[in-house]
């Protein structure tokens, strides 16, 4: 496989305290890999940074062979960058098909004149209706946002960010807050998503769906990597079942 | 058309020039400025400058919108560092670094202003009808923007800023062509002021001005390009209606904004439709 991104020796504090304190890790292209941890591990930390909403203090962020280090979060997404909140952040003065048109229509808001040119939003609009067919959510076009209960928020989320035409899709958190039922249904599309060919990393509490759907695991703790490999093969270290569970 | 009626159409396309630059800025893009009147007296200064020097009245307005439009982008920057109320409290704060600034300087005639600017050579009417094209070409422009990605794109970083960062919008340079924009045609309509007016003075270009074109935006509707259009219509003509209302026209103007902001947020735009378009 390729390496579609890598971080080298990522460190970054908040206030004097570590949250990352020297995290390298890869992502090999086409893989579904999954960032778990305790809380404060650095898990959304790491994520924000690859994803250029955070600065760190040293280290290097490599999407594929460019260092990225320095670009800005939007300049990310345009080299194929989609990202996730953990708290889902919809535009709640839009529609759900105008939140994803505005991911689907990307080539014409990258500069200011080009937008200011562009008026049609038909083909924008098609890619949005699709993508929100796709992820089940065709219904709610016409909704605001806020009529959505918070899964369907977080599956909005999921599919503005597809509507990037993602390489690398970032995914902070998306089960949290959801039913058993809900999250599953969640887990199962990411899991597609990644069968599509999207590269997804995944920061996730819900280590029961982390096992089923990912093909690789990075343990954080402390701002560090602890473990990485196979899920079986993590979750059966002991160091990495104290540190995420608190008991060998 | 009498004199009169030119006097009042010069100002209702000026007024109406003013309140849609500004609804740029803080309606479609969604940035808070209440200094927005230093932009109008920064291309009203620098054409009545240029005027007096003997420049052509397109060079002067070009010039006027254009110095307006440079310093409303340096400005601009200020929006890429604060938000909100803060960005609110700077952007008044550089309506008064310019009034202080104006008012000592004796090149600019200090606090008498400029006087004895040459006239447009046009006659009253036909300047009328000459800014009503210009307001009308303004609000022609807003109604594409709009329409455009690029007023899509706007709404998107009024609403959420982060998350328009996260598909892919360069977020700071939009902000910085909304203040470049609205500020730039703020300058054209200080520029058109000058030689309607024929003499600026420092006064009109005060916070109170700044209070006035804002009022013109939030009674239509922010972000609302026929809101607004109303709106500057409505309060320019009301103190002609009666001598009360032009007495009282600071205190009618405040009231109208504490009762918009209680009984329709959206402004007039909101009770024709739901959403401003």
């Amino acid at each position: 496989m390729n390496t579609l991104a890598r971080v080298e020796d990522l460190h970054i504090s908040f206030g004097g305290v570590a949250a990352a304190s020297g995290i390298s890790l890869t992502v090999e292209q086409g893989e579904f890999l999954a960032l778990i941890g305790p809380n404060g591990a650095g898990k959304t930390t790491a994520l924000r940074m690859v994803a250029g909403l955070l600065r760190p203090d040293r280290g290097r962020v490599f999407f594929g062979e460019r260092d990225v280090t320095n670009l800005p979060a939007h300049a990310r997404v345009r080299l194929g960058l989609g990202f996730t909140h953990q708290i889902v952040r919809p535009f709640y003065g839009f529609t759900t098909v105008e939140n994803v048109m505005l991911a689907a229509g990307h080539h014409q808001t990258e500069s200011p004149w080009r937008a200011l040119a562009s008026r049609s939003r038909a083909a924008a609009r098609e890619k949005a209706q699709a993508i929100l067919e796709r992820i089940g959510l065709g219904a709610q076009a016409g909704q605001s946002p806020r009529a959505l209960p918070l899964g369907q928020r977080k599956r909005l989320e999921v599919a503005r960010a597809l509507a990037l035409d993602p390489k690398l899709l970032l995914l902070d958190e998306p089960l949290a807050g959801l039913s058993s039922h809900e999250a599953t249904t969640m887990a199962d599309l990411v899991r597609a998503l990644s069968g599509q060919g999207i590269t997804v990393v995944l920061v996730e509490h819900n280590l029961g769906e982390v096992l089923r759907v990912a093909d690789r695991l990075v343990v954080l703790d402390a701002g560090k990597v602890l473990a990485e490999g196979l899920p079986k093969d993590v979750m059966a270290r002991p160091d990495v079942r104290q540190a995420y569970t608190g008991v060998i | 058309m009498s004199a009169y009626i030119a006097s009042l159409v010069s100002v209702i396309g000026i007024n109406l020039i003013l309140a849609l630059s500004l609804n740029i800025i803080t309606g479609f893009c969604g940035q808070v400025s209440l200094g927005h009147a230093a932009f109008y007296g920064i291309g009203a200064y620098t054409a009545a400058y240029l005027a007096k020097l003997g420049a052509p009245l397109p060079l002067t307005l070009l010039a006027g919108a254009a110095m307006a439009g440079a310093i409303g982008i340096v400005v601009g920057l200020t929006s890429l560092r604060v938000r909100h109320d803060f960005l609110a409290v700077t952007t008044m704060g550089i309506g008064f670094v310019f009034l202080g600034f104006v008012r000592k300087q004796k090149w600019l005639g200090g606090e008498l202003g400029i006087s004895g600017i040459p006239g447009s050579g046009l006659d009253p009417v036909s300047y009328a009808v000459l800014i009503v094209a210009f307001a009308a070409a303004v609000m022609g422009f807003c109604l594409w923007i709009k329409h455009s990605w690029m007023g899509f794109t706007f709404d998107a970083v009024a609403d959420d800023e982060d998350a328009a960062r996260t598909v892919g919008v360069n977020v700071s340079t939009y902000k910085l062509v909304a203040f470049g924009i609205g500020t730039a045609l703020a300058g054209l309509a200080g520029g058109l002021y000058v030689y309607f007016a024929r003499i600026i003075l420092p006064d009109t270009f005060d916070f109170v001005q700044s209070i006035a074109i804002l009022t013109m935006v939030v009674i239509g509707g922010t972000g609302s390009v026929w809101g607004v259009f109303a709106a500057t219509i409505a309060l320019t003509l009301l103190p002609e209606v009666s001598r009360a209302a032009a007495d009282y026209r600071l205190l009618i103007f405040g009231a109208m904004l504490i009762l918009v902001m209680r009984f329709s947020p959206g402004g007039l735009a909101s009770l024709v439709r739901r959403k401003p378009a």
